[in-house]
């Protein structure tokens, strides 16, 4: 069994008798491995004692949940109408542009998922954008190359 | 003795560099020889006054702001550790960032702050400094009453749910109250998603022990001994102050199987969300906490009889709950004296989008729009004249300028077609495109419907593509009825607020802005 399978497995004896478990395991296994493999399901259902179509109806609903394994860093631009009356779309275009990529999709070097939010709660320092657990405020054009320079030369690195 | 200052550690505040300050002035200090103690407060949610960096005087905390790491070196320079130096009109000492006594400021000194009455001021993960700053009085008072006694004041108080939906807080409570269950539950509803809003986030960061506390008297008056925190995933420092404040609290003796040795027990969990906006729904969120698709529940049953897996459950906002400490310690009374008409007490109100002084501004229900804007916002932050503000959310409706001398109030909002929501005022400028703002209404709509209901699911799919077919200017007329048509569906017919309530932003911007929807004066 590979690294991934043998992780999630334990997270699952972990989980497993959590009231509402599903939600807390599939966290788990995001945080630990980055996303959730389907893999992962049937096991998943068997210990939660769920049908397969359960627990992918779960992954899916939830924006936060991926089902494939994202670049090693995630930048999310918040799209909400805050972000939006200080130019949030230029953000968007701009970081689509530069990466080279839509929403949901990684570059090509691996380095950077691209993620739609809808709000990181930071409105009064609009606008705002996050890589990985980091928020960003009042963001330029400017900022988001530095940034997106930043995470191109630790990977580099 | 070392000298004490002040840098936040809120995440807005971290989002333009707090953290980058904090090492530049403990580098600074060091190379200078200066002995200082730095202290990670929160943030007094004078958000465009972040970095703010206070220093603790005999008269009071002296504020410098917005600091950024390249000001540092200018700032010893300039001596503000000295920071009496820095006080009053006639003082000796000037840097471009002084600001004098924090809570001189009238931005600040101007509010009434009761449920952010700590907030800014206190290291949030020090249980010590909680006590000192009134902490779990509020508690203690109520562990000296019976059940009856406790919502009785919560009611008194006239507290209504600051979630959005304005139900009476000790209603609620009571209901939960009068049900016989071998099991019933807390819920804290921390899925803060409408655009401009952050006093949750505030508040769960800034003051994590009194959301904590008033959920623990929220179990004591109904009966509950477990309690979840649905946090949205958004919020990854709030979600490591909570958590470092339950373990604090536990090891207290303030949660477990005997609070504070009142034979009672409280057990809290911070559950996180996953990124859907339904979620802040209730019964959505009690799905999802049961490990389900975040499916709004047909009611009834209501949740305080049937809620989280079939058990009488209060389910709160964030801020009604950290809002019952207070009422409390000071008496239903004491919240109820401030505020109008039926919204009694204060509303942390959260000012955003394009306005120049952007923050927390907690006040007695009455004020209107217009002050806000201007006398706490300073105007857009472009500079341009404001052309529209959206309050409450993306459910809620776009006001125009001629409708800016409203006091918020629930009802007085309600006259007008608009709603207070959870007290997020998100202001436009002139250069805001209508249209494309009431598309966007459908278009989020369509992304976090859950899908139960027809005309939420399907209703907001085909909301964006008649805008579209208005903003490409394709019989304009036609289709402007049939959105009017579509939106008294979605209102009248839907299953929750959010397919029930996307017509608000959606109608307001037409009826308000008709230009922008190609109609011609």
């Amino acid at each position: 069994m590979e690294a991934s399978a043998l992780k999630i497995e334990s997270l699952i004896s972990e989980h497993q008798h959590l009231p509402g478990a599903l939600l807390p395991l599939l966290h788990a296994i995001q945080d630990n491995i980055g996303y959730v493999p389907e893999s992962a399901y049937s096991n998943i259902a068997k210990a939660l004692n769920l049908s397969v179509a359960e627990v992918h109806g779960v992954v899916t609903f939830y924006h936060h949940f991926r089902t494939h394994k994202p670049g090693r860093h995630i930048l999310q631009i918040c799209r909400a109408e805050s972000c939006q009356s200080m130019g949030s779309e230029a953000l968007e275009a701009h970081a689509k542009n530069c990466l080279n990529i839509d929403y949901h999709q990684t570059t090509t070097d691996d380095t950077i998922t691209l993620v739609p939010v809808y709000c990181l709660g930071n409105c009064a320092l609009s606008p705002a954008v996050m890589l990985d657990e980091e928020v960003y405020g009042r963001v330029t054009l400017t900022d988001l190359d530095a940034l997106i320079e930043d995470v191109k030369i630790k990977v580099a690195a | 003795m070392a000298k004490q200052l002040f840098i936040p550690k809120d995440s807005s505040a971290l989002s333009v560099g707090a953290d980058k300050v904090a090492l530049a002035i403990t580098l600074e200090a060091k190379k200078r020889g200066v002995d200082i103690e730095i202290i990670r407060n929160g943030s007094r949610g004078l958000y465009w006054l972040e970095t703010m960096v206070e220093v603790a005087t005999d008269k009071g905390r002296v504020a410098f702001g917005p600091v950024k790491a390249n000001d540092v070196a200018g700032l010893f320079d300039d001596d503000f550790l000295n920071a009496d130096l820095y006080i009053g009109e006639k003082c000796v000492c000037k840097n471009p960032l002084s600001l004098g006594l924090t809570e001189e400021l009238p931005y600040l000194k101007n509010q009434q702050r009761l449920t952010f009455a700590r907030v800014g001021i206190t290291d949030p993960t020090s249980l010590a400094d909680y006590l000192t700053h009134d902490g779990y009085k509020g508690l203690g008072n109520a562990l000296k009453m019976t059940g009856v006694e406790i919502v009785k004041v919560v009611t008194d108080s006239g507290l209504r749910g600051r979630g959005g939906a304005a139900f009476p807080t000790g209603v609620k409570w009571n209901t939960v109250l009068g049900c016989e269950s071998s099991q019933k539950y807390v819920v804290c509803n921390a899925d803060e998603g409408d655009s401009g809003t952050f006093s949750d986030r505030m508040i769960m960061e800034n003051d994590p022990f009194v959301l904590i506390e008033g959920m623990t008297i929220a179990a004591v008056a109904v009966g509950a001994t477990q309690g979840y925190i649905y946090l949205r995933s958004e919020y990854p420092h709030a979600l490591g102050a909570l958590n470092s404040a339950i373990e604090v609290a536990k090891s207290a003796g303030y949660l477990g199987d005997n609070i504070l040795n009142s034979g009672k027990a409280f057990h809290l969990e911070v559950r996180r969300a996953a990124g859907a906006y339904v979620c802040g729904e209730e019964t959505s969120m009690l799905e999802s906490l049961e490990g389900k698709r975040g499916l709004v529940r047909f009611k009834p049953p209501l949740p305080a009889i049937e809620g989280l897996f079939g058990k009488p459950t209060v389910v709160n906002n964030v801020i009604s709950l950290a809002t019952v400490p207070i009422i409390l310690d000071k008496g239903a009374q004491y919240y109820a004296d401030f505020g109008m008409g039926r919204s009694r007490g204060t509303l942390p109100i959260q000012l955003a989008g394009n306005v120049k002084h952007g923050g927390l501004v907690e006040l007695a229900f009455g004020i209107t729009l217009r002050e806000l804007l201007y006398d706490y916002g300073g105007g857009s932050a472009t500079g341009k004249p404001i052309r529209a503000v959206q309050v409450g959310g993306p459910l809620g409706a776009f006001l125009p300028e001629s409708q800016f001398d409203t006091p918020l109030d629930y009802e007085e909002f309600s006259k007008i077609w608009a709603v207070l929501g959870h007290g997020g005022i998100v202001a436009f400028d002139d250069t805001v495109d209508m249209a494309k703002m009431a598309r966007y209404a459908f278009e989020f709509c369509a992304i976090e419907s859950c899908g139960k209901c027809t005309p939420c699911r399907i209703g907001a799919t085909r909301g964006v593509e008649v805008i579209d077919k208005i903003i490409s200017g394709t019989d304009t007329a036609k289709n402007l009825k049939l959105v009017r048509d579509l939106s008294d569906t979605m209102l009248n017919g839907s299953l929750c607020a959010l397919g029930g309530m996307t017509p608000y932003p959606v109608l307001s911007a037409m009826n308000h802005f008709p230009e922008d929807f190609g109609v011609k004066q």
